[in-house]
């Protein structure tokens, strides 16, 4: 009973901290009544061009004002000057407006060449690129420890980070990889428990303040489906593709009128995993800072403290999102790789 | 010539305010009616309610993602015509 007390004074004080993490984000935005009085006739601010700024990819890391910029590099290639790698901080002069920059030009994250206004390949260290190193580094570092903790507590019982992740990962195993997949759900492991882990942890750093939206880039969810659809129809058995191109056990002519219908099908269940996450993170994002901004536009203390309040709720809403988007992206990509390999007895 | 810009963007932004309550109204249809029948679910057979709610919740977590889509278009509109 004393070892549960201990363990739930752990839980409290972690999630204490937690709380106050996520409200002090919100809070941390409310100005002074006063002080927002006089500012209202200064400046006006754009609250759709924020929360697009905050939600997009940015070539800058901007943590704070003054000082609290993280410039990152740039890296562009073009077939008329080459490779050219520079901090981007030579686009941005003392009061931060954009400036041309040795012949190229940075218009709303977008390089072209300002002599032809030819686009060039941009592949920068953007703020998503940072995040997603970040997070594959959490990732190797996290089940590292964990690895090494089975291999040093050998036969004896879990202890730390390894009896903290060992349910989840045999949730991934027993609940999402087993049922839907069925023999051979070893081969297919890695990947789901990758995949499961590195979303999670991508919705989660997404939430902290100030950092980049990961998993709300839709060519991060769509590089991710589309390993899920190579593995799918690279390991999809005889079954599998004679269900399609030949419907078994439906009249002749309606199989031409099915076929285009299962064609789409095999492209459609991938579009549904991208969009599925990117959607549910960024919504989740722009109604953050949605909530957050109205104290701007009322420009009042009062609804600053409510709008906190409802931004913590959401906030916790939120972190349940990330583990259920998680989830529902392995347990559609073992349902389809599972459906894809399930040997059928013939009518 | 002016007022007809501002009309066409005064509708888009009418549509999507409109739109956005309308997908408000799909997501508490659906989600009311995932709701309404784990409650029902639950009353038969309080030993399955765990069951019962894990399901609900990542059921009411898909829905709401084709309310959000909605949400993000109509955002989207109104925000890139203002």
């Amino acid at each position: 009973m004393s070892i549960f007390l201990s363990r739930a004074k752990y839980f409290s004080a972690f999630f204490i901290v937690l709380l106050t993490l996520f409200s002090g984000a919100a809070s941390a935005f409310q100005k002074g009544h006063g002080e927002e009085a006089e500012e209202a006739e200064k400046s006006d601010i754009n609250i759709s061009e924020l929360i697009m700024h905050h939600v997009l990819d940015d070539h800058i890391w901007h943590l704070w004002d003054h000082g609290g910029t993280i410039y990152l590099p740039i890296i562009i290639y073009s077939s008329e000057k080459g490779l050219d790698v520079f901090s981007s901080h030579h686009f941005y002069d003392e009061h931060h407006n954009v400036v041309e920059y040795d012949g190229y030009k940075l218009d709303h994250g977008h390089i072209t060449l300002s002599a032809t206004g030819k686009s060039v390949l941009d592949l920068s260290i953007t703020k998503n690129v940072a995040m997603l190193l970040i997070n594959a580094v959490l990732l190797v570092l996290v089940f590292s420890s964990v690895a090494k903790g089975y291999k040093k507590n050998n036969g004896k019982a879990p202890k730390g980070l390894q009896s903290f992740l060992e349910p989840v990962i045999v949730f991934v195993r027993d609940e999402i990889v087993k049922p839907n997949i069925g023999h051979h759900y070893e081969k297919y492991m890695p990947y789901m428990l990758t995949l499961f882990f590195f979303i999670l942890f991508g919705n989660l750093i997404g939430l902290l303040p100030g950092a980049g939206n990961l998993t709300g880039n839709i060519a991060v969810t769509l590089t991710l489906a589309l390993l899920t659809f190579i593995i799918t129809n690279a390991k999809g058995n005889k079954s599998y593709w004679s269900h399609i191109f030949w419907t078994p056990g439906v009249p002749l002519p309606l199989r031409i009128f099915i076929l285009p219908v299962e064609i789409v099908g095999i492209f459609t269940k991938p579009f549904a995993l991208t969009i599925r996450l990117f959607v549910a993170i960024t919504a989740g994002h722009i109604v953050l800072l949605s909530l957050i901004c109205l104290a701007f536009i009322f420009h009042s203390l009062s609804v600053g403290l409510v709008s906190s309040l409802i931004v913590l709720f959401i906030n916790l809403i939120e972190l349940l999102v990330a583990g259920i988007q998680a989830y529902v992206f392995t347990l559609f990509s073992s349902l389809y790789i599972g459906m894809a390999t399930a040997e059928h007895e013939h009518h | 010539m002016l007022l007809a810009v501002l009309l066409d963007i005064s509708y888009a932004i009418m549509g999507a305010g409109i739109g956005a309550g309308l997908a408000a109204i799909g997501a508490g249809i659906g989600i009311g009616r995932i709701g309404g029948s784990a409650m029902e679910g639950m009353a038969r057979q309080p030993e399955a309610s765990g069951k019962i709610q894990g399901a609900m919740l990542i059921i009411a977590a898909l829905i709401e993602v084709a309310v959000l889509f909605a949400l993000v278009i109509c955002l989207l509109i109104s925000l890139l015509k203002a």
